[in-house]
């Protein structure tokens, strides 16, 4: 049962065999000599789905959040993927996750397919292999894709190329006014949501939140041109709107907006879903899904090539002494700048 | 169904599981690194008690296994679902309620049924004596006890997944 060739995982993934489905993410997860076969055969099959990063700090309740955001989107009917993403440990190559323990509000639902991923040494906030796992829950025909990031700080900010729509979560009393203005994590965000908003010091933090949208005049992430950010041509140094409500002066550009949300209780949740299929209508109207679909491709091609460069460099190094290099750079024998070239040119 | 099946060891040679992009000095190790175990833990039943569950999973991760865990108070259903879902090797079960002998039979039968019977099961907590051989009739491959050590499990497991896989 275990010995599949691709054909047989792809005819799986299609036809709605959970046990085929699950086999063919652990393939893509180890890289499987196979896997590439079977990315390519799927990738044409996908496009349907909407995919949702959501990503913040630890703590800041981003598992319960995305429990009960997947019990509104099966409320209103459709299926839904969860892509769980915990860190590994960079010592031993272990890791522990533990998303699972949140999310047993979903368990016996055939319309929830919930995986869990260990980072394995990708540093982006999500795993080398998560593009991977989403193509294969694409061509599944899931209707969303919720993508859970590790706990991430401010510079984790992989999840922006990877996600069409992007929620940052933050809860009362993990930092303040200063931490707001910082760039980084808030700037990917497409909708904030300040969860625990029971919790004392919620609405200090919604202000911070709305204050640091204010300042920025747009309300909306910055567009990318050839991949790099570039401020919006338009970008108004005009009157400030207020955060929250939705609609746009220009309809045009999209609104950052912060929302409350307790998700233990789920108040707040279907407010916030419904935020996410405006942010999903909103980019099919104006053609800025096709801008995110090109940068998703980007990425996804960037991040083939800089593995496949990695793999063909250290495969020039098996006639190398690597460990002497190493060591004759710790004795400041030799520049580390150099070792890197000597590495480059294989000899 | 075990010993036609090994796909999820087979490696390429040159597929790299480096920690990081940096790591030059690990590079010189030509031993292709195994696919990561995956190991389910969950207690079923209905007592509370998880802290060995816990002790385990943090000693197995150390191991360098990646242990999704899952909680207390699971139904078999839930076990069972899981496990495929996730698509482990392993699902460890920590039963200190005296239930064993209902639970771990049912566990298995659905893991069966959904085409898992690859997957190791092994038991965690108080089991009398005379009940460990009749949990390995039923189909669990082994029993660890309050007096097992860590480094026992971890090394008991790797042994069950490679018989598994065909190895």
């Amino acid at each position: 049962m275990r010995n599949q060739d691709p054909a047989q995982l792809i005819a799986g993934v299609r036809g709605g065999d959970r046990l085929r489905l699950a086999q063919a993410i652990t393939w893509v997860e180890n890289e499987h000599p196979r896997a590439v076969e079977l990315l390519a055969a799927l990738y044409p099959c996908g496009g349907g789905s909407h995919i949702i990063g959501v990503t913040g700090a630890p703590g800041s309740g981003k598992s319960t959040l995305v429990t009960a955001l997947a019990r509104a989107i099966r409320a209103a009917g459709q299926t839904v993927a969860i892509v769980a993403i915990d860190p590994t440990s960079p010592f031993t190559g272990g890791a522990i996750l533990g998303d699972r323990v949140r999310m047993r509000a979903l368990s016996g639902d055939p319309g929830v397919f919930i995986r869990s991923m260990a980072t394995r040494g990708s540093l982006g906030g999500l795993s080398k292999t998560t593009g991977g796992v989403i193509t294969v829950l694409d061509a599944a025909g899931f209707d969303r894709i919720l993508v859970e990031t590790v706990g991430v700080g401010q510079a984790e900010v992989e999840i922006a190329s990877t996600a069409h729509t992007t929620v940052v979560v933050e809860a009362p009393g993990l930092g303040d006014e200063i931490q707001a203005i910082k760039a980084g994590i808030l700037e990917i965000a497409d909708l904030l949501v300040v969860n625990k908003a029971d919790r004392p010091g919620a609405d200090k933090t919604v202000q911070a939140l709305a204050m640091m949208l204010e300042l920025d005049g747009t309300h909306a992430r910055p567009r990318r041109h050839h991949g790099r950010l570039v401020p919006d041509s338009q970008a108004a140094t005009g009157t400030p709107a207020h955060a929250g409500q939705g609609e746009s002066r220009d309809d045009a550009r999209w609104r950052v907006e912060v929302l409350k949300t307790v998700a233990s209780t789920e108040e707040g949740v279907e407010t916030l879903r419904q935020r996410i299929e405006a942010h999903r209508d909103w980019l099919l109207e104006t053609g800025e899904w096709t801008a995110r679909e090109h940068l998703r491709a980007a990425h996804a091609v960037e991040a083939l090539l800089r593995a496949e460069l990695e793999r063909r460099i250290r495969a020039q190094w098996a006639a190398l002494d690597v460990r002497a290099l190493v060591e004759a750079v710790a004795q400041r024998r030799q520049d580390p700048y150099h070792a890197a070239q000597r590495l480059l040119a294989g000899h | 169904m075990n010993q036609q099946g090994q796909h999820s060891i087979e490696q390429a040679p040159d597929a790299s599981a480096a920690p990081g992009p940096l790591d030059v000095a690990g590079a010189t190790d030509t031993t292709p690194a195994a696919p990561r175990i995956r190991v389910l833990v969950a207690k079923p039943g209905l007592d509370g008690h998880d802290r060995g569950a816990k002790v385990v999973a943090r000693a197995l991760r150390d191991a360098g296994f990646e242990v999704i865990y899952t909680g207390i108070r699971q139904t078999p259903q839930m076990i069972a679902e899981a496990a495929l879902q996730e698509d482990v090797d392993v699902v460890g079960l920590s039963i200190l309620s005296g239930a064993h002998m209902t639970l771990c039979p049912k566990i298995i039968e659905l893991l069966r049924n959904q085409g898992q019977s690859h997957v190791v099961v092994v038991v965690g907590g108080i089991v009398p004596e005379e009940d460990i051989p009749r949990l390995q009739a039923a189909g669990v491959y082994a029993v660890f006890g309050p007096g097992a050590t860590t480094e026992a499990i971890a090394a008991t497991l790797r042994q069950a997944v490679a018989a598994a896989q065909g190895q």
